[in-house]
């Protein structure tokens, strides 16, 4: 994910009657018809939903509920309003003193006599905050003593250089728009062995802390911050994200997140084409003739892709991060890595009077400018059952890092 | 153009004028760059505009116009790419989207 807010607030007036969420200024514009078949229930099924989030402003977030406990006990607290995030690795928990939900007092993690923190880097902003150790429950899977981050505005003082990178902390509800990040990409820690070593070849993640003062520290593999599924003892080679799909604009939208690639019949890979990443995490895309680097993101809340200039759509003047084409408009891109290709289909429309639909926060057709890169963010997961596999873990369809639809 | 590589693995390109000036730099790599460092001057403008409320508009990439500075930051965790040029410093017959 790539860490920011968000719509102009969108105040209505929402009444759940009912199953059924009645917004008073206006509810979606459009049905939606299931093309993928999406996973009902199962041990490894755990329910998402696309809504305005804890926030309730965040358009095209996807949200899921776990439960966290301290490790090895019963000592346990549900929190609802997690974004599912396939563009980053591990959990992070917005803490109390954040406006987060989490009450839990989860175990700090210690480097010798410090406490560890970690400054984690999203595009447009940082999370700051104490690594812990928490079990993780999603469906019926357990991650046991997982390093998680607590994003905390009170944990020490933001080192110097986690503020270098210029960008802010994103550590309220309000600039994170969630109770926490689930990180489900296709990497196992976040950070990986360029942590690990000393000296000025360590990015600058992790510190050890001391009263207010911190400094980078080697963080190894296994203490740092990691994706909780490649920690399961069963399916946990991957995940599939299963999102119905829309036309037009929705209030909500609920999906599911099957844990494991390959590994039981409603994970099976049977019709899917495998893109592998290269060495920066990346594919390729074709557009208009040209190709450019490309990702897949559940995070990213848009389609974003090129810029103006070639583009030829317009960029809002309300909503500057987004596309505002003067009518909508149908393009095509042709996604691909070494020997396997697939033509995507969609839809660009105004983004402006997208949003002034208040009470729609599902929107298959927004987009925005993203300079050389196409980044499919989550309106290319509505209607195609998206998979993610883990660097170097097996699945009946090859090794990963890759993602597969 | 000329091309550096950081000891964290991040290519950064700067483009300078005939005259040396250097008018953009583009970045990419596994961690955010240290936009003090590669802004220089133009730093401070930067974080007043990104710190502004409108500056954000989505969870997604991010594009700064302060002035003639603009600042476009894309990506995600473990893969982080960008751009900075001065729109008034862009030689002539250069265009933007040509800088990467």
């Amino acid at each position: 994910m790539i860490v920011a807010p968000k719509l102009p607030i969108l105040f209505c007036t929402v009444v759940l009657i009912g199953a059924a969420l009645i917004a008073s200024c206006g509810g979606g514009s459009s049905h939606n018809n299931s093309m993928a078949p999406i996973a009902a229930s199962g041990s490894n099924v755990q329910p998402i939903v696309v809504n305005s989030g804890p926030a309730s402003n965040y358009a095209n977030g996807v949200f899921t509920t776990l439960t966290v406990c301290v490790p090895s006990t019963s000592t346990c607290q549900d929190i609802s309003g997690i974004l599912v995030d396939t563009g980053s690795y591990g959990l992070r928990l917005l803490s109390s003193a954040g406006g987060g939900a989490l009450t839990l007092s989860l175990p700090k993690q210690t480097s010798g006599s410090e406490t560890v923190g970690e400054c984690a880097p999203f595009v447009s902003g940082f999370t700051w905050g104490s690594v812990n150790s928490a079990d993780i429950k999603l469906s019926g899977e357990l991650a046991s003593n997982v390093p998680v981050q607590v994003i905390d505005p009170t944990f020490s003082a933001v080192p110097a250089d986690c503020k270098n990178s210029g960008v802010p902390a994103d550590d309220t509800l309000q600039t994170l728009g969630a109770n926490g990040i689930l990180g489900v990409g296709p990497y196992a820690q976040d950070c990986g062995t360029a942590c690990t070593q000393a000296g000025t070849n360590n990015p600058g993640l992790y510190y050890g802390c001391s009263g207010s003062t911190c400094q980078v520290i080697a963080e190894s593999l296994t203490q740092q911050v990691q994706n909780p599924v490649a920690l399961f003892p069963k399916d946990n080679n991957g995940v599939v994200i299963e999102l119905p799909a829309v036309t037009g604009s929705l209030p909500s939208l609920s999906g599911s997140m099957v844990f494991g690639i390959g590994t039981q019949s409603n994970n099976s890979v049977g019709g899917v084409t495998v893109f592998p990443l290269n060495s920066s995490g990346e594919f390729s895309t074709t557009f208009k003739g040209k190709t450019y680097p490309a990702f897949v993101d559940s995070g990213s809340n848009a389609l974003f892709f090129l810029d103006a200039a070639t583009t030829g759509l317009t960029v809002c003047t309300d909503n500057s991060g987004f596309y505002c084409p003067t009518s909508s408009i149908s393009l095509s891109a042709t996604t691909f890595s070494s020997g396997t290709n697939a033509n995507i289909s969609f839809t660009v429309a105004d983004a402006d009077t997208l949003f002034a639909n208040r009470g729609a926060f599902v929107f298959s057709t927004l987009g925005g400018p993203n300079a050389g890169t196409f980044d499919w963010g989550l309106p290319f997961f509505f209607g195609r059952n998206v998979y993610t596999a883990i660097e170097s873990r097996t699945t009946p369809v090859g090794s990963g890092p890759f993602w597969a639809y | 153009m000329h091309e550096l590589r950081s000891p964290t693995g991040a290519v950064v390109r700067e483009f300078a004028t005939s005259s040396g000036k250097i008018f953009a730099v583009t970045w990419h790599g596994p961690w955010p760059p240290d936009l003090q460092h590669l802004l220089g001057t133009h730093f401070a403008e930067f974080q007043q505009a990104v710190q502004s409320p409108n500056a954000r508009a989505a969870h997604g990439p991010l594009t700064i116009q302060q002035g003639n500075l603009v600042v476009e930051l894309g990506g995600h965790m473990r893969d982080f790419a960008g751009r900075a040029y001065l729109s008034d410093q862009v030689p002539a017959g250069v265009r933007a989207e040509g800088i990467h």
